[in-house]
């Protein structure tokens, strides 16, 4: 058991792991930034010639370079831009003259709502087929579940939401097919509208954990604490609740971790298909027009929410499993 | 064929999942050669008489929103998606392989630096990594490869990183070092034979990543260009008439599954074969 009050040495190491961890993800983050930039200005078109078009007066394409201070060397407008980022401006949009980070703001909740909905949806698919499987190991039912796994992690994730468009909203025309309505204004219709697009995103998902739940759940049954929660006569399901799918979660939470980086980009596509006001689409949007300051910004949103879900993910383990929290050094 | 071999055989012979990955991606590899011979139509050929046709025995597969015959179409779409995903993952695993040897058996600051830059790479959402190359690139089919390279580089690094560090320290290495065996010499003829297990199974689990990834990015416009086709960009086109036709979206995007799907076993069945105490 773990002492209620922590240990002193314990917990310095847990504040020195959880520094080291929070310096590498800046270290990361700076990276990402320096590479966004480089790559940004590197994209051949000039925002300032989409924006007024092929006419445009020499003179007026220089004042507005210079207006945004992209006249100026690369080096000198990164470390402008780093500056402004880090009291919080990411600048102004060269296309709407809106700033950056006040339409990221609006639509990071729904991708957010999107991931989240996906994550939750995913893992109720996948978890409970995942024990059905590994508690039927070898036999027929657990075969079909793996092939059935295997088959949703080698469909297009985009074309399974098409399906169920056509399927759900074309044919039996249950849900809209297109369009949002915030949570604020009406939460069912908000549901609604995102049920489609997280099935889409989650189904490919749930395949993936389902695969790694299973082989986690088989490793943890071969352990002796399940024999003797067993032999202590606890019921099978509570041995499998309580204590195989606790401790088969670390990996399952490891690989959700890692697999947030593909939800995010695949929320780039159906944020499309579904048109959705998310911050996929705002990317998207914002490389079609050479917009650098929505590209710069929301890139690097969407990297250190990646990022911080991995942090998160850092932190679980310690619930999940207390021997970590000692362990960490 | 040395017992090595024979017994590697044996053991594919008998996992399933060996075999219907083979011959799923055999069969992915002759469509890709040979399916541009037996293609009925022209892929690029329009009858705007005979637009968005369901199957029929002129047009099997039925006809897209231009009146081009789609399985003339997925027979020669195949072989760009395999162009990509073979290139691509060739040149991650090459250049992966190199960059976590040296950092793994060099250790010190170069692997701090070459780790930190994959830390960076993987930070990005795949496919935005791959949306923001291209916008900077050109959608020509090398870019593609380039940037679905890149965006596989770092699974590859950090794979042959970690078995390089599991490797180091044992008793043969130590030994060639001993014999005062060059370093470089060690790391490609002494350590790569005994890490290639993990290597060979991950490339053909993301040569699979790679079909979805080259799909994703037709669809987003980003992938190869029409007319020419390619398997996503089939589906691309043919989602706008989904409601009216949705035949040709069907097929290509079974096309694209049943090629992931044989990889994916290929490599699930390499994983049981190659070495049975790998997971």
């Amino acid at each position: 058991m773990l002492p209620s009050k922590c240990h002193h040495t314990a917990c310095g190491a847990v504040v020195k792991y959880f520094s080291y961890r929070l310096l590498t993800a800046l270290i990361t983050l700076f990276g990402v930034s320096v590479f966004t930039f480089g790559l940004v200005r590197w994209i051949p078109g000039d925002p300032v010639l989409v924006m007024l078009g092929p006419d445009a007066f020499n003179a007026d394409v220089e004042g507005i370079r210079r207006m945004y201070g992209l006249d100026r060397p690369w080096p000198v407008q990164y470390v402008e831009w780093l500056a402004r980022v880090l009291t919080g401006d990411l600048g102004v949009s060269i296309r709407t003259q809106l700033p950056v980070w006040s339409s990221i703001s609006q639509r990071l909740l729904v991708t957010v709502e999107l991931t989240v909905l996906s994550v939750v949806l995913s893992l109720i698919i996948s978890l409970p087929l995942a024990a059905v499987a590994a508690i039927h190991r070898g036999r027929v039912l657990d075969t079909a579940l793996s092939a059935l796994s295997l088959i949703g992690i080698s469909m297009p994730g985009f074309w399974l939401a098409i399906l169920l468009m056509l399927v759900f909203s074309l044919y039996l025309r249950w849900l809209p097919s297109i369009g949002y309505v915030p949570l604020h204004e009406d939460p069912l219709q908000n549901l609604r509208h995102l049920l489609l697009p997280s099935i889409g995103l989650a189904l490919p998902l749930a395949a993936t954990l389902m695969r790694f739940a299973r082989s986690s759940l088989l490793e943890v049954f071969g352990q002796d604490y399940i024999r003797t929660a067993r032999a202590k006569g606890l019921p099978f399901h509570a041995v499998v609740t309580k204590h195989a799918l606790r401790n088969a979660l670390i990996p399952i939470i490891t690989v959700l971790g890692i697999q947030v980086g593909r939800l995010l980009g695949g929320a780039v596509i159906v944020e499309q298909i579904f048109a959705l006001p998310g911050l996929g689409r705002f990317i998207f949007d914002g490389i079609a027009t050479r917009d650098y300051p929505v590209i710069q910004g929301s890139v690097l949103v969407f990297t250190a929410l990646f990022i911080l879900v991995n942090l998160f993910v850092d932190w679980l383990y310690g619930i999940v499993d207390p021997r970590i929290r000692i362990a960490a050094r | 064929m040395n017992t090595a071999t024979q017994g590697f055989l044996a053991r594919a012979r008998r996992s399933t999942q060996f075999v219907v990955g083979i011959t799923l991606v055999t069969l992915f590899v002759l469509v890709a050669l040979f399916g541009p011979l037996v293609s009925p139509h022209s892929p690029t050929a329009q009858k705007m008489s005979l637009r968005l046709r369901p199957p029929s025995a002129e047009y099997p597969l039925g006809t897209d929103d231009f009146g081009r015959d789609v399985l003339s179409r997925i027979l020669h779409g195949a072989m760009p998606s395999l162009q990509v995903s073979f290139f691509s993952v060739a040149g991650s695993l090459v250049v992966g392989v190199v960059l976590g040897l040296v950092a793994g058996y060099r250790g010190g600051w170069l692997d701090t630096l070459l780790m930190g830059i994959m830390d960076v790479l993987l930070a990005f959402p795949a496919v935005l990594l791959a949306i923001a190359l291209l916008a900077v690139l050109g959608t020509a089919l090398s870019n593609v490869i380039l940037a679905i390279a890149l965006v596989n580089l770092p699974t590859f690094a950090r794979l042959t990183r970690a078995s390089t560090l599991a490797t180091r320290e044992l008793l043969y290495v130590e030994a060639a070092r001993a014999l005062g065996v060059s370093p470089a010499r060690i790391a490609f003829r002494h350590i790569l034979p005994n890490i290639a297990a993990p290597l060979i199974v991950q490339t053909s689990l993301t040569i699979a990543t790679a079909i979805l990834i080259e799909a994703s990015l037709s669809y987003l416009g980003l992938g190869i260009q029409p007319p020419h086709p390619s398997w996503g960009n089939i589906l691309a086109s043919t989602y706008g008439f989904v409601q009216t036709n949705p035949w040709p979206s069907l097929f290509a995007g079974v096309a694209i599954s049943l090629a992931v799907l044989g990889f994916n076993l290929l490599g699930d069945g390499l994983r049981d074969t190659l070495d049975p105490t790998i997971r």
